[in-house]
């Protein structure tokens, strides 16, 4: 492999993009946990439940700010460094990507200043409603930019036209169709419930930790029971969802499915499903592996002996690379599996009651935190390196796709300035956040001698209503505007 | 009238670029003059006063850049991979700056808070620096063939006029910025903020004076349209007219006034540049028939109606949204629990 133009900008997108991608999920998931705490404040008033609701909101701030400003850096990169991509995509790809800006970010960041900063300013009941926008924006975020890479996977409601300057591009014919292309539902299911694990596993982790130090324990017990559903519930749908997922995969894209299973031959029989082994793309098998025959063509065909397509059927410049899309998957797919046995292990032993006296799995919650991040992390290498060679499948062909303007030296510059100000802004998100977790919930221990406040607003209609007339009153803004009543603040400061 | 889609576009997205100056303004702005402040308590002050709102002011310049990747994507393709390096300082800009923001009061060491504020007040002068000398490029352009791709070199990035744009946008926003403060403080720092405003004024008013000078006799072909359609003199005035006001308000003690003139202003010098530019969006120094205008670097006709429908179904939620967070948010800062 040497280090061309091509390879350069892949591992910039790469570097940027994965390290972007640590923000968001936790962003999506945690949001919803969020909503669900401070719902049951909203209802129950329980000072607890604020406390919970104060502690998350600081811990998602850090994490949505640092979100924000690497997000950026993606949507500049498609142009940067992709220009001939751009090109091609920028009328299908495009207004996926502008119609997530307007749809989603205005919303997320905009309620997030209420989320945050608001606590003292609203009624508890604008603030749950802000708190809910801010996940509904968080989850419309991930809509358009997973339709978009969607539409790279499986491109529909297209045509390839010739511009007049020379050069082919694809235009929309049917925007419904490039939205619900065939791929776009049911990975955009799969990113929610990725997103979903790591916001529960995430709070898991931090409660387990606080039940191991015996600190804050009501804090902490109460809200490990919450999110130990939140994570049985969002384990068991990716299972569902991911075998939804690898079937669409077969039909869509067999090539990738091939590549993820290491399955090179076709063969006249069943296929059979690695649970582990080292492909070796030169001889063109899977060693060291522990194989159940059969069972991928039952997965995949409901039928054990009907085979799947593997590599062979695809000409060698059509084929993706086999290892680092197998290895990914498999790391996703045992992770799942993982999630699914630690959490309803958890639920059944704190149905009997036993959970929290269990040291060796609070400690197995405090780490798990990572498995969630790394299947998140490797279920979308595996997607877009298994797509490989095409940028747009069956489109553009990665190498084809590059600025041709921009020289290695300036992505080298550009990628060495990102990994030192990443590595940097990785050390502080780690400092800073575990500065915030060791701090543990402030003022829970007054929240809770306080008596709960009565709630002012309980329904929608007054919810709204309260959000028209504003947070002070406005003769009072009106006054400060027109500057009539600054004459005080504002002796000796005539020139 | 009939107006065609493209126009519509180069509108939409002449006003999506000037809500981020007016909103993205006033913060970036704040943190030019943030070192100016003196001692914890004031600096706080400042970071507090942007601190709900330069998040949703960033998403301006996203929604821009998304919308110019539907609307026009030869001219999104060529103006990234073009700057490049431009682009990768404004992008390490935007992030130092974003978390210098979040994370500078969350310790208490004083030397923790220091960098943090070198480093908001740096990343937001740089920040501002480099998006104003890639306007300022847009004004002479850029050397580029037929095949779109740019055929300069580095050096073509450093050339006077694009710096003198950017030294302009900074003294644009730490002036916008300064009435900002002047409107969200009080007391004894609002007093200092008040003698700043004036120095920032003054060199505003410097750099306007030259940057006109100098546009007018370096680049004839930005008042072609002027001269096309008169009517666009009210442009011009309607900018004279909005600066002569800041130094008005301020003297009469109406901040709410000033700030408005403040942001009549920026609107104005957002006009008077797609005035220039207009119908290109990028001209080509290589030969002026190639460059990008609104028709040939634009998506087809089909999908900027699609566009058009989303911009129509969002563009007032979004109103509505920046409205509430503005409103909730109003008056002096204060000083809270769950302050930065």
């Amino acid at each position: 492999m040497q280090l061309d133009v091509v390879t350069l900008a892949r591992l910039q997108f790469a570097l940027t993009l994965m390290f972007h991608y640590i923000f968001p999920p936790l962003t999506i998931g945690l949001s919803v946990f969020m909503v669900i705490v401070e719902g049951i404040w909203f209802m129950t008033q329980k000072p607890l439940y604020k406390a919970m609701a104060l502690f998350w909101t600081k811990l998602f701030a850090i994490n949505f700010a640092i979100g924000v400003a690497t997000g950026i850096v993606m949507e500049f990169q498609f142009g940067t460094n992709w220009a001939t991509y751009s090109r091609f995509v920028g009328d299908v790809f495009g207004s996926a990507l502008a119609a997530e800006a307007i749809f989603a970010f205005f919303l997320e960041s905009g309620f997030l200043a209420i989320l945050v900063f608001g606590w003292e300013r609203v009624s508890s009941g604008m603030h749950f409603f802000a708190t809910c926008m801010v996940a509904l924006g968080s989850v419309f975020s991930s809509i358009w930019i997973t339709v978009a890479n969607s539409w790279q996977q499986t491109p529909a409601g297209y045509h390839v036209v010739k511009t007049t300057a020379g050069f082919y591009r694809a235009e929309i014919t049917d925007f419904w169709a490039m939205v619900f292309n065939p791929s776009s539902v049911h990975r955009l299911i799969h990113v929610w419930i990725g997103a979903f694990i790591l916001g529960a596993f995430f709070v898991l982790s931090i409660a387990a930790y606080y039940i191991l130090q015996n600190k804050h324990l009501k804090f902490s017990r109460s809200t490990f029971n919450i999110a130990l559903v939140y994570a049985v519930i969002s384990s068991c749908a990716a299972l569902i969802s991911g075998d939804l997922q690898a079937k669409a995969v077969a039909v869509n894209q067999p090539a990738k499915l091939a590549a993820f299973e290491g399955h090179y031959k076709t063969g006249n029989t069943g296929t059979a499903f690695y649970i582990f082994g080292v492909p070796n793309s030169q001889e063109e098998k899977v060693e060291f592996s522990l194989a159940i025959p059969r069972l991928l063509s039952f997965l995949v065909h409901g039928n054990p002996d009907k085979p799947v397509i593997g590599l062979d059927q695809y000409p060698k410049e059509d084929r993706p690379p086999v290892e680092i899309p197998f290895f990914t998957y498999h790391l996703m797919t045992a992770l799942g599996i993982f999630f699914i046995a630690l959490s309803v292990l958890g639920l059944i032993l704190s149905r009997i009651g036993i959970l929290f006296k269990q040291r060796w799995l609070m400690w197995v919650f405090v780490f798990s935190v990572l498995g969630a991040y790394a299947a998140n992390q490797s279920g979308w290498v595996a997607a877009e390196v298994g797509r490989q060679p095409w940028v747009v499948y069956g489109l553009l062909r990665t190498k084809d796709a590059v600025s041709h303007a921009v020289p290695a030296e300036h992505i080298i510059t550009s990628m060495t300035m990102f990994a030192i100000i990443y590595s940097f802004l990785f050390a502080m998100w780690v400092h800073v956040m575990n500065h915030k977790i060791q701090i543990g919930p402030e003022g829970i221990e007054e929240a809770m001698a306080q008596a709960p406040e009565p709630s002012k607003v309980k329904d929608l209609p007054a919810v709204i209503a309260n959000l028209m007339r504003g947070p002070a009153s406005l003769s009072q803004t009106w006054r400060s505007f027109s500057g009539e009543d600054t004459p005080n603040r504002e002796t000796g400061d005539k020139r | 009238m009939h107006l065609p889609l493209n126009f519509i576009w180069f509108m939409l997205l002449g006003a999506l670029l000037t809500g981020y100056g007016v909103l993205d303004g006033f913060d970036l702005g704040v943190g030019i003059l943030h070192l100016f402040a003196k001692g914890d308590e004031e600096r706080r002050i400042f970071l507090n006063s942007i601190g709900p709102l330069w998040d949703g002011n960033e998403v301006w310049l996203v929604t821009f850049a998304g919308a110019l990747f539907a609307a026009f994507p030869n001219a999104y393709a060529l103006a990234l991979s073009g700057f490049y390096l431009l682009i990768m300082f404004v992008l390490f800009a935007i992030i130092l700056r974003a978390v210098s923001i979040e994370f500078r009061s969350k310790r208490q060491w004083q030397w923790w808070r220091n960098f943090w504020d070198i480093s908001f007040c740096l990343s937001s002068a740089l920040a501002t620096f480099f998006l104003g000398m890639i306007v300022g490029h847009l004004f002479i352009g850029l050397p580029f063939d037929s095949t779109m791709e740019f055929t300069g070199n580095l050096s073509d990035h450093f050339q006077p006029f694009p710096i003198l744009i950017g030294c302009f946008a900074m003294s644009v926003v730490a002036m916008h910025g300064a009435i900002f403060l002047y409107l969200k403080t009080e007391g004894e720092l609002r007093k200092k903020i008040h003698g700043w405003l004036w120095k920032t004024l003054v060199i505003f008013l410097f750099f306007y004076t030259i940057t006109t000078i100098v546009t007018l006799i370096n680049i004839p072909s930005a008042t072609i349209n002027l001269f096309k359609m008169p009517w666009l003199w009210s442009i011009v005035v309607f900018n004279v007219a909005a600066i002569a006001s800041i130094p008005r308000m301020v003297i009469l003690k109406k901040p709410g006034y000033a700030f408005v003139a403040s942001i009549c202003t920026v609107i104005g010098l957002a006009a008077l540049f797609g005035i220039a530019i207009y119908p290109n969006l990028i001209v080509s120094s290589t030969a002026p028939s190639l460059s990008l205008n609104i028709y040939n670097a634009a998506s087809s006709q089909k999908t900027l109606g699609i566009m058009l429908s989303v911009a129509c179904l969002g563009l007032p939620f979004v109103l509505g949204y920046t409205s509430i967070v503005y409103w909730v948010f109003h008056g002096k800062v204060e000083i809270g629990k769950s302050s930065y």
